[in-house]
């Protein structure tokens, strides 16, 4: 038992005070993207929302897949699929760190008997043609968000800029909870039986069976096929978009045939590359080499997709920035995975 | 005279970067004080946090004192028609802010001109302040700066207060949209609500005390004297100084502590290096190790940004992490086992070294040559080397680069195929201490990694540290990608350093035209080599780029003065262990009144040799004693072969102290001849061997170092 706590919350009571949190303070909750990603940075309401002048609040779950860190169910705090809170203020209000500090006491955190520090760390994701900076928040020694002001989306400069925070839901139940193991988390207790479910219980299997298939049996040369024909589809629609652009100007319709262009679709079809690339690089199909030039692929349709995306929002096309990461040695996106 | 502060309240700063922003920003109000005539009579002092940057000064002028001077107008004809002001002289006067009846008239060379005495009324420090200090707090260079609203002025994180205040009164600037006021902040957590500051000086700081935020200096006493407390509590225990990891947990912090915590004993079986980099580098931790065998101790120490742990709480929550690094690690330590070495040599095939340099396979291929003709030289010259350590060191150098272990700590690299390879059976019939001595060479192959660091302790891991380097520098030059500018990506620069240090401590027979030779020799052949530029001029660049280094060595790590740096590396700058030699005989020699004349007298052979070629005098190749008429040149002339040859025996056996003194000697003879002898006389032949003389002289002479360089009293 952590001795702060004597009823800690379990996995999912956590992610409702999380949600009723944000819920009061304005988030609109998305449900989680139903197309796999790497993070919650990856899904639509941040990688598109973050664009283009609009404010927005939301707050969301999400399942986040990576493949070449699955440990078969055996390592206590390793994990393929591990769930983050997500959270996107734009713009950031002024009090945004003393809100997110205030989530923590909703989570039921005493920050008087804790430490908190707030460590740089920026991050960078070359996928996304994105950046940001800001700190990893350390509490007694453990990371459990990353709170990042996005400066850079799909090569594009942000303005407003967003706030992100990611809250690592494992880490945090284990914390709370006071166990050593991941599955030893308890999801949920029937109020009546007072039965528990472990998260063991409910991921387990899920684990083992998607390590065999990532480190194992995934066919190689068909992700590759699947790489490659998602791959087509979007750059074909990007080009379409692009040509439509054109078209509309030359006979002045333009809007109307812009608004229903699905970028959206295009953006599916990122995902699903960037997701197949993740699991070919888990079966060791992708030499070093290789690896730079299929993440450039991925890239130039991410950025694409985000340039098409302020385009239709607005009228005016996006430029893309010539700035690069001040920081050359900026990690790559690492977002809080368990313990 | 009253009191400033200014305190920029701002949301984290990474803790790398505080200390010099806050020199900068002492600086440049400190720069801006002065150019605004407002210098204080004190220092600037300081005080500052995580969240926060402030200056006070104390007894600043509450304005610039008022400026009177003379200023000249309209000439007197042109202001005055029949001796009325004309609209000139209206205009002139308005200007100057006086009556027309107080103008002054002044005589000049072109005539007679207006002129007043002005006074410009000095501005308050105020104003002045609020309109200057925006621009200078946007002008501090942070490594990585942000935007937080556009447009915006640029800051490291996002400002969200400012205190700026003269004495009790608050100083309206303002800094990206906020104003400043007179309410601080106190610590996150610790205190509450605002902080008001009545005045500069120790009222603020007492204000901040009072609100749990101490100053640099406090906070560090404060974690010394803690840690010191906590270790007090392990009998013959004590705390691994690290001042590094001071630094950043000094300024990750407002108001520190410290708490023990401890860990299993079991984790003790991981080497050390493992345990330490994850306290140390993961976790700002502080190792604990036992006072008389300086074996670590199951104990960590981590500063904490609250006043205490009173439940064990936090203890609780560090302990629980640390576990699970430590089971992460020993995970992979026990993984890695599972595949030897000499397996990974195969899968490093797959990890590349450099795009066009190809895989690290084929890296550790080229550095296994290189070594053994590097060894070969070394064993050539005399002294007991073990190749086939090398040999098979080279060979399994990179294979750490495939486990699980230097992909979670990169900082390890080296390091963990060290320890590796002092477990693993390497070759069914390798001795002990041959294995040991690969896992040594392995272990060191990064050293030095700076030129405080230490080299590599043995020769075979400093032949080892050598080729690695050397085979970076080759294939990166050779592909044109040398260093530019501050543009350095690949550290050849820092690499290169090693390999002077190297070479000078171990005192090797390596001359770096051969190193590099052979370097390039390596890659023959191989797909690299495709891919080189044809535009590099390869031995050329090479030698002007260890120049540099050498120079860098010599002057900034070994403490030469930079005209025997200069003297010495103008003779020679292939052999590194020579030149330090040399550099040490000119050191000590330098003081003799000889040795200072014969330098005067080169700088003005020098003098008279490049004019004699800039106005194409013929020069004699070989002197004709018969040509020469003067006691004083053939005196000087006979003299020479004599000297050369002695001074040519002692520099073969590297006494360049006896050799430099037998150069002194000459002296008088060259003293002579340049009393008794003119150089430049009309009789062409006699020219051209007088100047033949003075060339022989400088040639043979200048071979330890280039003594016109050396600055003499004449010549400062």
């Amino acid at each position: 038992m952590n001795p702060s706590k004597p009823n800690p919350p379990t996995f999912q009571e956590l992610i409702l005070r999380l949600q009723t949190f944000w819920a009061e303070r304005g988030c609109v909750l998305q449900q989680p993207y139903d197309v796999e990603v790497g993070a919650g940075t990856m899904a639509p309401e941040t990688f598109l929302r973050v664009l283009g002048p609009k404010p927005y609040k939301v707050a969301y779950v999400q399942p986040s897949r990576r493949p070449a860190d699955g440990r078969y169910g055996e390592n206590p705090n390793r994990l393929y699929k591990h769930n983050q809170l997500q959270v996107i203020l734009k713009p950031p209000p002024e009090n945004v760190q003393e809100l997110y500090l205030e989530s923590l006491g909703a989570m039921g955190i005493d920050l008087r008997q804790h430490d908190i520090k707030f460590e740089e760390d920026n991050w960078e994701s070359p996928t996304l043609g994105a950046w940001g900076i800001g700190w990893q928040v350390m509490l007694d020694g453990l990371e459990i968000t990353q709170f990042t002001y996005f400066q850079q989306c799909g090569g594009v400069d942000l303005d407003p800029i967003s706030a992100e925070l990611t809250y690592g839901l494992e880490r945090i139940a284990a914390f709370l909870q006071d166990v050593d193991s991941i599955y030893d988390i308890v999801w949920a207790r029937d109020p009546e039986t007072g039965g528990v479910t472990t998260y063991g219980d409910v991921r387990l299997a899920d684990e083992l069976q998607f390590s065999v298939y990532n480190f194992e049996t995934a066919d190689v040369e068909k992700a590759w096929q699947h790489f490659a024909l998602c791959e087509s589809e979007c750059r074909a629609l990007l080009e379409k978009f692009a040509a439509l652009g054109k078209e509309e100007i030359a006979t002045g319709g333009v809007g109307r045939n812009k608004k229903r262009f699905p970028v959206l679709g295009a953006y599916d079809l990122c995902l699903k590359c960037s997701h197949l690339f993740n699991i070919l690089d888990a079966r060791g199909a992708i030499s070093v080499t290789e690896r730079v030039s299929v993440i450039a692929r991925v890239r130039a349709l991410a950025v694409g997709i985000a340039r098409a995306y302020v385009d239709q929002q607005s009228d005016a096309p996006a430029e893309e920035s010539e700035a690069e990461p001040v920081g050359k040695k900026a990690k790559p996106k690492r977002e809080v995975a368990p313990v | 005279m009253p009191d400033f502060l200014l305190e920029i309240g701002c949301e984290e700063i990474p803790a790398r970067m505080i200390d010099a922003a806050s020199l900068e920003l002492r600086t440049r109000l400190s720069d801006l004080l002065q150019r605004e005539r407002l210098a204080a009579s004190q220092a600037i002092s300081y005080l500052d946090t995580p969240r926060r940057l402030a200056v006070l000064v104390s007894g600043i002028p509450s304005a610039q004192p008022d400026v009177t001077e003379q200023i000249n107008g309209p000439s007197v004809s042109v202001a005055f028609k029949d001796g009325q002001p004309t609209p000139a002289a209206h205009a002139f006067a308005k200007k100057a802010g006086v009556d027309v009846s107080q103008l002054e008239r002044v005589t000049t060379p072109k005539g007679e001109y207006l002129s007043a005495k002005v006074t410009k009324k000095g501005r308050a420090a105020a104003d002045l302040l609020a309109e200057l200090l925006p621009k200078e707090i946007n002008s501090i260079y942070w490594p990585k700066n942000m935007y937080w609203r556009k447009p915006s002025e640029k800051f490291v994180r996002p400002v969200r207060w400012l205190v700026a205040l003269l004495d009790d009164q608050v100083v309206p600037l303002e800094f990206d949209g906020i104003r400043a006021g007179n309410q601080s902040r106190g610590h996150r957590i610790l205190a509450d609500g605002p902080v008001p500051i009545a005045r500069p000086g120790n009222a603020y700081v007492d204000a901040l005390k009072q609100a749990k935020v101490l100053g640099r200096g406090d906070r560090e006493a404060q974690i010394r004297k803690a840690l010191d407390a906590a270790t007090r509590t392990i009998p013959g225990a004590r705390w691994r100084e690290d001042k590094a990891l001071l630094d950043k947990v000094v300024n990750l912090t407002e108001y520190p502590s410290v708490i023990l915590g401890n860990f299993d004993p079991e984790f003790l079986e991981l080497p050390e290096e493992v345990l330490v980099t994850v306290m140390r580098d993961h976790q700002n931790y502080f190792a604990i190790e036992d006072g008389s065998t300086h074996k670590l101790t199951p104990h960590f120490l981590a500063v904490l940004n609250t006043d205490g742990d009173p439940q064990g709480i936090i203890r609780h929550g560090h302990e629980r992490v640390l576990r699970a690094r430590f089971n992460d690690a020993r995970f992979f330590w026990q993984t890695d086992q599972k595949h030897r070495l000499r397996e990974r040599t195969e899968w490093l095939k797959a990890v590349t070294f450099q795009k066009d340099l190809g895989s690290y396979y084929e890296k550790a291929l080229r550095v296994q040559r290189l070594c053994s003709w590097s060894a070969e030289i070394i064993r050539q010259s005399g002294t007991q080397i073990r190749p086939g350590v090398i040999h098979k060191a080279a060979y399994l150098a990179k294979t750490d680069l495939t486990t699980e272990l230097v992909k979670e700590f990169t900082e390890l690299q080296g390091i963990v195929g060290g320890l590796y390879a002092r477990v693993q059976q390497l070759d069914a019939d390798l001795p002990e201490n041959a294995r040991f001595a690969i896992a040594d060479a392995i272990y060191d192959q990064y050293k030095p990694e700076s030129m405080e660091d230490s080299v590599p302790r043995t020769l075979e891991g400093a032949v080892l540290s050598i080729a690695d380097k050397a085979d970076s520098i080759a294939g990166m030059f050779a592909l044109g990608l040398q260093p530019t500018g501050s543009k350095d990506p690949f550290a050849l620069r820092r690499q290169a350093n090693g390999i002077v240090k190297t070479i000078a401590e171990y005192k090797l027979p390596l001359h770096l035209s051969r190193l590099f030779a052979d370097a390039r020799e390596a890659y023959r052949g191989s797909e690299a080599e495709k891919k080189f530029s044809a535009k590099v001029d390869f031995p050329n660049s090479l030698r002007d780029f260890f120049r540099e280094r050498l120079e860098f060595y010599l002057r900034d790590a070994l403490g030469f003065k930079y005209d025997v740096v200069n003297a010495v590396l103008a003779a020679g700058s292939d052999d590194v262990v020579d030149a330090v030699a040399r550099a040490q005989a000119v050191t000590k020699v330098r003081p003799s009144a000889d040795f200072e004349s014969i330098s005067v007298a080169f700088k003005r052979i020098k003098n008279i040799l490049r004019q004699a070629a800039e106005t194409k005098k013929e020069i004699a190749g070989t002197v004709e004693a018969a040509a020469l008429q003067e006691a004083a040149e053939r005196d000087l002339a006979a003299r020479i072969p004599q000297a050369a040859k002695a001074v040519a025996a002692l520099s073969a056996q590297r006494n360049y102290e006896p050799a430099l003194i037998e150069i002194s000697k000459l002296r008088p003879a060259v003293d002579t001849f340049f009393d008794k002898v003119m150089v430049m006389v009309e009789d062409d032949r006699l020219r051209a061997n007088r100047l033949g003389l003075l060339q022989t002289l400088l040639k043979e002479f200048s071979t330890i170092a280039d003594f016109s360089e050396i600055v003499t009293e004449g010549t400062k």
